[in-house]
């Protein structure tokens, strides 16, 4: 079966990010850009499918601007065979990128779309469940275990008591969380022989979708500072603190 | 304008984080509940008593018995007619679900929302809470999810709404639910506990764990992790306190060993005290901890448990 993965450019997740003066944003300029990190482990767990004999062929996607080719590659040196890159400048929203998706999927005509969870700079957690709505899929989200179960999909997700397990009818959406594997470093070979993998580039217009978006940001600030506390000498003295001073037990 | 809040619940025991999500519902207008899944009568006729709820629909068995997204989608869009905006808590489920409604009503969602401006605008954090963006909707319908340490909940008595059964949903049968493993606590909720002790990777092993739940045993307190920690084993992925975890704002937040990545602070930051329990004295929780100890946890954290014991 043909697995997608869709990529998202972010901001590396070790950079402190620093909200604009002007409050219209956050510096993103000369600042570290790297691979979703769920989406890492996204194209890990269609590149396992792979060396299971269970996927055929990976197909990466990433929307964004031209420099989003960049993670596309990182993921062709990962394992996957070639990538689309759907360019475009602005703000793409999740219901947009889940419209540009549904119309690669449609002529694709993947079994499965591995996504990440969340992107950890918009924090939307919504792209994946967007895509399963608009093409009428089942899925398995905060995924932390996938498994081929005949012409089903075993899906163990993480939920806020512990883990349930579902089974998909395939075509399916699946999106990872942190326990599902841990992402490979491509090897140098594999990196030179992604250069030579290839990358088709489209526009969401060619795919008629339109991708206005629906949310108009008005301000971006930063939240209240958390002023540093003292340190205290003795457990006996954290204590008396908390008990006297803080007055929390 | 009517609001329909998508209630969570716990074998039929409403969540805090579900009163919390009332009272931001309660900013925008009337206030219908729905309680789906297994124990949903009993959610119910617990949302009935909410003071300020002026209806409760309930739908138990069928198709959302097991409250799997695509079912429970599809009986919300069947209602969304009569709302002008869908909220639920930013919990597992509701991040599961409401995406799905707002694309199947082809709207964008909003995500984590901390803050209602007006019925078109809302507050929601980015980039692990590092910033804070108030956006403005143009779509007709809201579909949200909202961040419960961000509002007040409402309180459990009061109300006393009218509750009807729901629609039957229908089942669009795209998946089935095989099972499911929940951890079983006779500790408080993390997400409404008043305190929290948090371990991380310096707990070193699952076994460890107990000496945070001996001191969460005194102070009536619920047990988190950092993800080092819950991806090493020592503690279940419903323990996560992050970005990408549980959001978590009680009167006392203990962390025990944990650096304080800016990904862990996201969850717990806006705790009213912060307690930091580290050998590093240049531990980045620190810098956000109201009382640091720099000690080595393995020694501290038995004096603590002696020490709360006088
Ligand atoms: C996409 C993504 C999502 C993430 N989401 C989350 C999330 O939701 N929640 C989360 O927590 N993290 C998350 N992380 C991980 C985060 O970046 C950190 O790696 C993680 O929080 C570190 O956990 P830790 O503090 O337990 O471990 P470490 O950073 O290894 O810190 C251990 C600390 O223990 C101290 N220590 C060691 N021995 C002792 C001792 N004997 N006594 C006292 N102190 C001791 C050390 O000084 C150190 O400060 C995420 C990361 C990514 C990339
Ligand atoms: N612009 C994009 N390009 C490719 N994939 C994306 C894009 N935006 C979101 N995604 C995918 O959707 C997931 C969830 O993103 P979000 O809904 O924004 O939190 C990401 O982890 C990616 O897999």
């Amino acid at each position: 079966m043909k697995v997608l993965v869709p990529v998202k450019r972010v901001v590396d997740y070790n950079v402190k990010v620093r909200v604009k003066a002007d409050g219209t944003g956050v510096e993103t300029a000369n600042v570290k850009m790297s691979m979703n990190p769920f989406d890492e482990i996204a194209v890990e767990e269609a590149v396992r499918l792979k060396e299971k004999g269970v996927a055929t062929e990976i197909v990466a996607i990433s929307a964004g601007p031209s420099a989003a080719q960049e993670q596309i590659r990182t993921a062709l040196a990962m394992g996957a065979d070639r990538g689309i890159l759907v360019e475009h400048d602005g703000v793409l929203e999740p219901l947009a990128v889940a419209k540009i998706l549904k119309a690669i999927v449609e002529k694709e005509g993947p079994a499965l779309v591995i996504l990440g969870k969340q992107a950890i700079d918009d924090d939307m957690s919504a792209t994946g469940q967007m895509l399963a709505a608009l093409l009428g899929w089942g899925q398995g989200t905060f995924a932390s275990k996938v498994e081929k179960d005949g012409e089903a999909l075993k899906v163990t997700r993480e939920i806020d008591g512990g883990l349930e397990t579902v089974s998909l009818k395939l075509p399916a959406i699946v999106t990872t969380d942190l326990r599902l594997n841990e992402p490979r470093y491509a090897s140098l070979p594999n990196i030179m022989k992604a250069r030579k993998k290839p990358i088709e580039t489209v526009k969401p217009a060619d795919l008629g979708v339109d991708v206005t978006p629906r949310l108009t940001v008005l301000k971006v600030e930063e939240p209240a500072k958390r002023q540093a506390g003292k340190k205290v000498g003795s457990v006996q003295e954290l204590v008396e603190k908390l008990r006297n001073e803080a007055k929390v037990i | 304008m009517t609001v329909l809040v998508l209630a969570d619940h716990k074998d039929g025991a409403l969540t805090q984080p579900t009163r919390s999500t009332v009272a931001a519902a309660q900013k925008l207008g009337d206030v219908h509940v729905i309680a789906v899944g297994e124990g949903a009568a009993a959610a119910g006729a617990a949302a009935a008593k909410l003071p300020g709820v002026a209806k409760v629909l309930t739908a138990e068995g069928g198709a959302v018995a097991h409250g799997l997204a695509e079912p429970v989608a599809a009986l919300l869009v069947s209602l969304a007619g009569s709302y002008s905006h869908l909220l639920a808590p930013a919990s597992a489920a509701g991040k599961n679900v409401m995406p799905r409604v707002a694309a199947l009503l082809d709207v964008q969602v909003l995500s984590d929302v901390c803050g209602v401006v007006d019925a078109d605008t809302f507050v929601r954090p980015i980039y692990a809470g590092n910033a804070l963006a108030t956006v403005k909707s143009a779509d007709a319908k809201k579909v949200m999810t909202v961040r419960a340490t961000s509002f007040d909940p409402v309180p459990a008595e009061g109300g006393n709404a009218p509750v009807e059964a729901a629609p039957a949903a229908a089942d669009p049968g795209l998946s089935t639910f095989l099972g499911a493993e929940i951890v079983k606590s006779e500790r408080p909720e993390l997400t409404a506990a008043r305190v929290v002790i948090s371990g991380g990777r310096a707990m070193a092993s699952a076994e460890n764990f107990a000496i945070l739940e001996k001191v969460a045993d005194i102070l009536g307190a619920a047990v988190g992790a950092s993800r080092a920690a819950v991806d090493a084993g020592y503690a279940p992925n419903d323990m996560q306190v992050g970005q990408t975890g549980k959001i978590v704002a009680p009167e006392l937040y203990i962390a025990v060993g944990i650096s304080g990545a800016i990904q862990h602070l996201a969850g717990m930051k806006d705790s009213k005290v912060i307690v930091a329990i580290n050998k590093d004295e240049e531990a980045p929780i620190f810098q956000v901890a109201d009382y640091g100890l720099v000690a080595d946890l393995f020694k501290a954290v038995p004096e603590l448990e002696a020490e709360l014991s006088k």
